[in-house]
């Protein structure tokens, strides 16, 4: 038995100690939220917060997740994650949206580590998380407008 | 989730009845643009004349609560390209619906009631636009009677109001969820008798929004999905939760049409959580939407699937693949190039090129190639089917939900009307989805488990290597310039396996639907012109990926004109100006084209004026013939395609070691009619973006049949250290032409643009894709 600490709730799961966060997450406990991409860690797809870190479900086995878990459906409950959502609906960021649960998890843990990047902190930061629409451009202008309103909160 | 898609009525009037009072209404006109054409039965082009046509019956679109919840229902696959925000926001503003109080519910598949459903050819809002505009005004009449019905005044007395009916001269108000009762049992207006709103009555259709080059107008109105896409609890099509569902993966021939020699299972099914191994029969070449077969692992989690897959042990047959176990793609290349050199099947000929390039004072000559790449959607092509008792409902990311239906349908033996498919978000499609082979395949997995729903799961790996991967491309251009450096003659040859391999015996030509996505429809006004097409065999699937074959055609035509440009010694603008010649309109049949989109040739010429002016407002608002410093320079491309008008200019910087920067994109486009200017802009970025990576990154290559590249290690997509420092967007007023594509007509200048931009920075011209390191200083 395995247990996880996610978004505050306590699993326990009957799943081998190898088993990728990421398909606990969304078979075993049924949040799907976090997503697939590539199963290697290249696309960010997948992240949650793992203690605060932005951490690649994909690789992590339950048996190293043994700590808080945040996944994007607690990011409405976190007040960096509400203020890096709503610069997202303010400046239109999503197209298909299948990668932004990852990206926003990405953006919170750089603003909650580093309040007020500068551009080149951003994208050395965002560099892990892939968007094939393309969205990169107002990805990046989220952010600097989620840290404006933090630095101005 | 709520699948459920009855649709419920506004008034009961039948299709068939409202159809008898279109043909009725052919000669109205309610405005120039607003030409309805053809019935759908009669239509030779355009929306008409796709499967299923279109529909505009408020009955099938529009439904409005008690409470005043308005519903629109989208017919369209949603991949990213804002299709359910826009099209129901086009609908919602036709109606006087309050944004906030409107509701998008998505369509299944049914094509006999929603019309065509196929989500491709960035068709969605010009075929669209009109029947939803149409539909939203017939139930705003509806209402707008119901009102004088209560009222007992005459109906022009009625105004119609924001979510809501008024009487201005008794200052009598009723809401529309007071009204959609009574609403809902008067007859739907004939459509000769449909008043649309003018244009200053319009609210949200054709008005900026949003982000516009780095600074916000208005977040209003939000996207419909916005708010659940970053929470968490938008539903894709992997997100599909059903009880007792079991998980699958299917081990593929790794060669196109190998098939299984023999399978040991017996260590797969020692992993936790494995219940079974299928063996699915392929269904050889042409694949069509068809499985690939293989072996398929069903276990109680994707994770644990994915274990038993790789205990597999398979041996693959490759003797019904033919030469494809042969396929490498150096050697490919290289009997392209080969061909490029003998004259092809003539598509399009003026003049005599042959002579003209001896007499020529000039001859520019340059081959340039376009790899294979992978559409890689971020969502992996994924299913979810249940069969049960003769019946089978689909759960999938589709962009072809009819297609999707027939397949299944046809796989399991059983009617159509027995396949229920319902159509979830797409976490991007790009041409991927538009196949939906990987549905197909859930529902022969699921077929083995009766009652049961099977998620089927593509990994990234199989989504790459069994892509319907984009054409490889060689394109072999030369020209004739005369003492001014004034183009005399133009010979193109162009060679790529056809999508029609997919489907036929290998045609190894291109198609009518090919060839006329930029290379016949070429512009240019030169005297002798002659187009050739080369036989090229297919060895892998080949499928439609964005753009499709607009992407190497313009890849190389417009990175052949510059260098003409540069062999004349002109300046690239002017040069490009002069070949184009004075703005005129091109018949796509005077061209060799007999298909133009499936769009009519009187309202969608080759609009040379049109193609000027992107050209003209792009390189003005780049700066275009500024002095630059050593390391940097401006390159320009501009395409027609999907009957909208694209020109970009990029402004880029390589160092001595060979880094490339690129420090701006500006981009003019021309699509007629705007319906939301805003996902308009969003698109423009977007192509901007992924047209960087088809230039520097990404690239399938083949050795032995077998894609070489898995994941997005070795399969480079850009990230955002590769995006432009900024992306300005330049969106042409043109609201009196008729409405072009959206979707794709953005992506095919991107690549030569940046080339060419790269060559103005260094001299280094680049002639086969991905740059890759060729800048790198060896």
């Amino acid at each position: 038995m395995i247990n996880l600490t996610i978004n505050g709730q306590q699993h326990e799961l009957d799943v081998p100690d190898n088993m990728p966060l990421l398909w606990a997450i969304r078979d075993v406990v049924g949040m799907k939220g976090t997503k697939f991409g590539c199963g290697i860690a290249q696309c960010g797809a997948c992240t949650v917060h793992l203690d605060g870190v932005a951490t690649r479900s994909c690789v992590t086995p339950v048996s190293a997740a043994q700590g808080e878990i945040t996944t994007i459906e607690a990011m409405a409950d976190d007040a960096v994650g509400q203020k890096v959502q709503q610069a997202w609906l303010d400046l239109g960021v999503a197209q298909c949206g299948y990668c932004q649960g990852g990206q926003i998890m990405n953006a919170t843990a750089l603003l909650k580590k580093t309040p007020e990047p500068d551009t080149q902190e951003i994208v050395d930061a965002m560099a892990g998380n892939l968007c094939r629409c393309g969205t990169y451009n107002r990805i990046l202008a989220a952010i600097e407008r989620a840290a404006d309103k933090e630095a101005s909160s | 989730m709520n699948q459920s898609d009855d649709t419920l009525l506004l008034a009961n009037v039948s299709r068939r009845g409202l159809l008898k009072g279109l043909a009725g209404g052919s000669a109205l006109l309610l405005a120039a643009r607003w030409d309805l054409g053809l019935a759908n039965e009669q239509a030779q082009f355009g929306a008409g004349a796709m499967p299923g046509g279109w529909v505009d019956n408020p009955n099938v679109f529009i439904h409005i609560d008690p409470d005043g919840t308005v519903t629109i229902i989208n017919n369209r696959a949603e991949m990213g390209q804002g299709i359910r925000t826009s099209l129901v926001m086009v609908a919602a503003d036709e109606l006087g619906a309050d944004w906030d109080r409107v509701r998008a519910r998505q369509a299944n598949a049914d094509q006999d009631k929603y019309g065509n459903q196929n989500t491709d050819g960035s068709r969605s809002m010009r075929h669209w636009y009109d029947p939803m505009r149409r539909a939203a005004a017939a139930a705003r009449m509806m209402l707008e009677q119901a009102a004088a019905d209560q009222w007992k005044v005459p109906v022009h007395e009625v105004r119609a109001g924001i979510h809501k009916m008024e009487h201005p001269a008794t200052g009598r108000e009723l809401g529309f969820g007071d009204l959609a009762a009574a609403a809902r049992e008067l007859d739907v207006p004939v459509r000769s008798a449909l008043v649309l709103k003018s244009d200053s009555e319009l609210r949200f259709i054709g008005k900026e929004s949003g982000l516009i080059n780095g600074e916000l107008k208005s977040a209003y109105p939000k996207a419909i999905d916005g708010e659940d896409i970053v929470t968490g609890k938008a539903v894709f099509g992997a997100d599909i939760d059903l009880e007792n569902t079991l998980y699958a993966v299917v081990a593929r021939p790794p060669v196109y049409g190998a098939k299984v020699k023999s399978v040991d299972d017996s260590e797969a099914l020692k992993v936790t959580g494995v219940k079974k191994t299928i063996r699915i029969e392929g269904t050889g070449q042409p694949a069509a939407f068809n499985p690939l077969g293989g072996v398929a692992v069903v276990a109680s989690n994707t994770w644990a699937a994915m274990e038993g897959r790789k205990a597999l042990k398979i041996e693959w047959d490759n003797a019904p693949a033919g030469d494809n176990a042969d396929y490498t793609s150096d050697a490919y290349r290289e009997s392209l190039e080969k061909a490029a050199q003998s004259p092809g099947k003539v598509i399009r000929q003026s003049g005599d090129v042959e002579v003209a390039l001896k007499e020529a004072n000039k001859r520019v000559s340059a081959t340039y190639y376009m790899p294979h790449m992978a559409q890689a959607p971020m969502e992996p092509p994924v299913a979810v089917v249940r069969v049960e008792n003769g019946k089978a409902e689909a759960w999938a990311p589709v962009q072809n939900p009819r297609a999707t239906r027939e397949g299944i349908a046809g796989l399991l033996e059983i009617d159509m009307a027995n396949v229920t498919v319902h159509q979830t978000l797409l976490g991007g499609g790009f041409g991927r989805k538009s196949k939906p082979d990987f549905v197909i395949e859930a529902a022969r997995v699921a077929k083995e488990f009766e009652g049961q729903p099977i998620k089927l799961q593509w990994s990234r790996e199989d989504d790459i290597q069994h892509a319907y991967f984009h054409a490889v491309s060689v394109d072999h251009l030369e020209a004739g310039l005369d003492g001014e450096g004034k183009a005399t003659s133009w010979r193109h040859r162009t060679l790529s396996p056809s999508i029609a391999s997919l489907f036929a015996p290998d045609p190894k030509h291109k198609g009518e639907f090919e060839l006329g996505m930029g290379f016949n429809t070429m512009p240019f006004s030169i005297p002798a012109i002659r187009l050739e097409n080369p036989p090229a065999p297919a060895h892998v699937r080949i499928g439609w990926f964005r753009s499709v074959y607009n992407l190497p055609h313009a890849w190389a035509i417009q990175s052949f004109a510059h260098e003409m440009a540069e062999a004349a010694g002109k300046d690239h603008r002017d040069y490009v100006l002069e070949l184009l010649g004075p703005g005129r309109e091109v018949h796509n049949l005077t061209v060799g084209d007999g298909w133009n989109y499936g769009e009519d040739p009187d309202l969608y010429p080759i609009d040379v004026a049109r193609m000027r002016r992107v050209i003209e407002r792009a390189t003005e608002e780049a700066g275009w013939g500024r002095e630059t410093k050593k390391g940097r320079g401006l390159g320009l491309a501009f395409h027609h395609s999907f009957v909208s008008y694209t020109a970009v200019v990029f402004d880029v910087e390589v160092d001595d070691d060979g880094e490339l920067t690129i420090h701006r994109a500006d981009i003019a486009f021309d699509c007629g009619p705007q319906a939301n200017p805003e996902r308009i802009r969003a698109q423009m970025e977007g192509s901007c973006v992924m047209g960087i990576g088809i230039a520097l990154q990404s690239e399938v290559f083949f050795k032995d049949g077998v894609a070489q590249q898995s994941n997005f290690d070795k399969y480079l997509i850009p990230r955002m250290p590769d995006a432009p420092d900024v992306v300005r967007v330049h969106l042409i007023d043109n609201p009196d032409d008729a409405m072009g594509g959206v979707g794709e007509p953005g992506l095919p200048p991107v690549a030569p643009a940046l080339c060419n931009a790269i060559y103005a920075a260094t001299g280094k011209r680049i002639r086969r894709l991905p740059v890759g390191n060729q800048l790198q200083v060896s």
